[in-house]
């Protein structure tokens, strides 16, 4: 309704804006002439002008479009809503969808990574193939040293899963992406893969052998029953911890982000405080990141060692 | 009756908006599809990583172990031939320490021999020199006394005659040899 008028202003106010950014930048010109001292000044100011600018065009922009949206309006799990990539409502399970996509950029950048970054197969590395090696190296070394030496044969599962994790926690990072981790059905899969792929490894390897890991046989005699109901138990947990502790962190860092930014949206000036949490948030998840592709990957080493050698 | 039936609907429709608005994770409807697309990205990603990247980075890596390997055993190597070259060196360095010094011997006793000979010489040249002029001096100094004699023995003629006596030549002559002889000693 009142549409032009606010955005005539804006032009206006955008216009001095510029004006005062114009006649600044003519300062630190003939600045540069004089002094070296001064020029850096000039562009110091200049700097903090533009920044200052930017948040007023960001308080106008922000005082002008709330009379549009009706108060506060924060949606932190729509975007962990699963929609189909070409538009309709209903779809089947093979219907591309935002999930197929993010998957298969996952693919891409772990071709990219370790594919076309290794092509060189130089002695001495560049940059992309030696963060290649790296996470080979890590990860061999994770599954050698918890599993043992007879888990290396599973090196690639184990790598397969953390490489995917990694890739998709990243790329989720990405403003407007989309965390596929972040969905309990990639998670559980995943986590259930590793379940029944580790059990049906310890019954084969080692028959009815397997249950002497329910079995604590440094425990006195009494109290082994009981430690193997809880042993038990907690066997078939495993899943559950396993697939919902990254799930989770992947959604609640993803969801304490849009929250701060939906209160950046609607304080004007002030957003600057949440603006500088989701900063740091974003650092924090940055990590986080990491860390869930490693532990997830390392519990999948442990389940491993439990399967290879049962006996406590 | 027709009232209630949009009041359900609507009902249903609040409890899916709420249902959106909690966890779409817990949208079983989108399970199958979200299932199948990971397990093929997995099944991608498993055999890329098998087929492709891991024998590469596995190969890269043990190349380089080579290499290294390799380098160290030549490094090693070049270093041992830098410790011989270094004795090597210093053999040389002594043996022409020994030869200088040998040579310096030499020669000091050739300048010697040769000093020695030219001295002796010098002091027989010497030794010929000062007999051939103590007997020029012996002689000067003969004549010089036959000369006194001579001398002495007119005056002491003169003296006597002066005195009124008659000088007998071969007394005085006697008296002045004998008087010499005393002076002498």
């Amino acid at each position: 309704m009142h549409r032009p008028e606010p955005a005539g202003k804006m032009a206006t106010m955008a216009a001095e804006v510029a004006g005062q950014g114009d006649t600044k930048m003519a300062e630190a010109a003939s600045g540069k002439q004089e002094a070296e001292a001064k020029q850096e000044q000039g562009r110091f100011s200049l700097t903090s002008l533009a920044l200052i600018a930017i948040i007023l065009v960001m308080f106008f922009v922000s005082y002008f479009t709330k009379t549009e949206v009706s108060g506060l309006q924060i949606h932190p799990m729509k975007q962990f809503v699963v929609k189909p990539l070409f538009g309709g409502k209903e779809f089947s399970f093979y219907t591309p969808t935002i999930v197929t996509l993010w998957m298969g950029l996952a693919i891409l950048a772990v071709v990219g990574l370790l594919v076309l970054g290794t092509r060189g197969r130089a002695i001495v590395p560049n940059r992309v193939q030696s963060v290649a090696e790296l996470l080979y190296g890590f990860v061999y070394k994770m599954v050698e040293d918890v599993s043992g030496k007879d888990g290396v044969k599973y090196f690639p599962h184990v790598m397969t899963l953390f490489i995917f994790i990694l890739a998709a926690n990243f790329l989720g990072l990405i403003p407007y992406s989309y965390t596929t981790t972040s969905q309990l059905a990639v998670t559980a899969t995943m986590a259930l893969l590793v379940f029944f792929g580790v059990t049906l490894l310890g019954l084969y390897k080692h028959g009815f052998g397997f249950l002497k890991i329910f079995w604590v046989s440094q425990a006195p005699l009494a109290l082994r029953p009981v430690l193997a109901i809880i042993e038990v138990i907690s066997y078939f947990v495993r899943p559950v911890s396993h697939s919902i502790r990254l799930m989770g962190n992947m959604m609640a860092g993803h969801a304490v982000i849009k929250v701060f930014a939906g209160f950046a949206g609607v304080m004007g000036l002030g957003a600057v405080a949440p603006i500088l949490a989701i900063t740091a948030v974003f650092a924090l998840e940055t990590l986080v990141a990491f860390i869930q592709a490693y532990v997830f990957a390392i519990l999948t080493c442990v389940y491993l060692r439990d399967a290879l050698h049962p006996g406590h | 009756m027709a009232e209630n039936t949009k009041a359900g609907e609507e009902a249903v429709k609040a409890a899916e908006a709420a249902a959106e608005a909690g966890m779409p994770q817990l949208d079983f409807s989108t399970w199958p599809n979200q299932i199948f697309w990971l397990l093929i990205t997995l099944v991608v990603i498993y055999f890329v990583l098998s087929r492709l990247a891991l024998p590469r980075i596995a190969s890269v890596l043990a190349e380089r172990q080579d290499t290294i390997t390799n380098d160290l055993a030549a490094a090693e190597e070049l270093k041992q031939k830098a410790v011989e070259a270094e004795e090597a060196y210093q053999k040389a360095l002594a043996d022409a320490r020994a030869e200088a010094s040998r040579i310096v011997a030499e020669a000091k006793a050739e300048i010697q021999a040769d000093l020695d000979a030219a001295t002796a010489k010098a002091d027989a040249e010497i030794a010929a020199k000062a007999a051939e002029s103590e007997k020029a001096i012996a002689e000067i100094r003969a004549s010089a006394m036959e000369a006194v004699k001579e001398v002495a023995r007119d005056t002491a003629k003169e003296i006597v005659a002066a005195l009124g006596g008659k000088a007998d030549a071969r007394s005085v002559t006697a008296a002045v040899n004998a008087r010499l002889k005393e002076l002498g000693s």
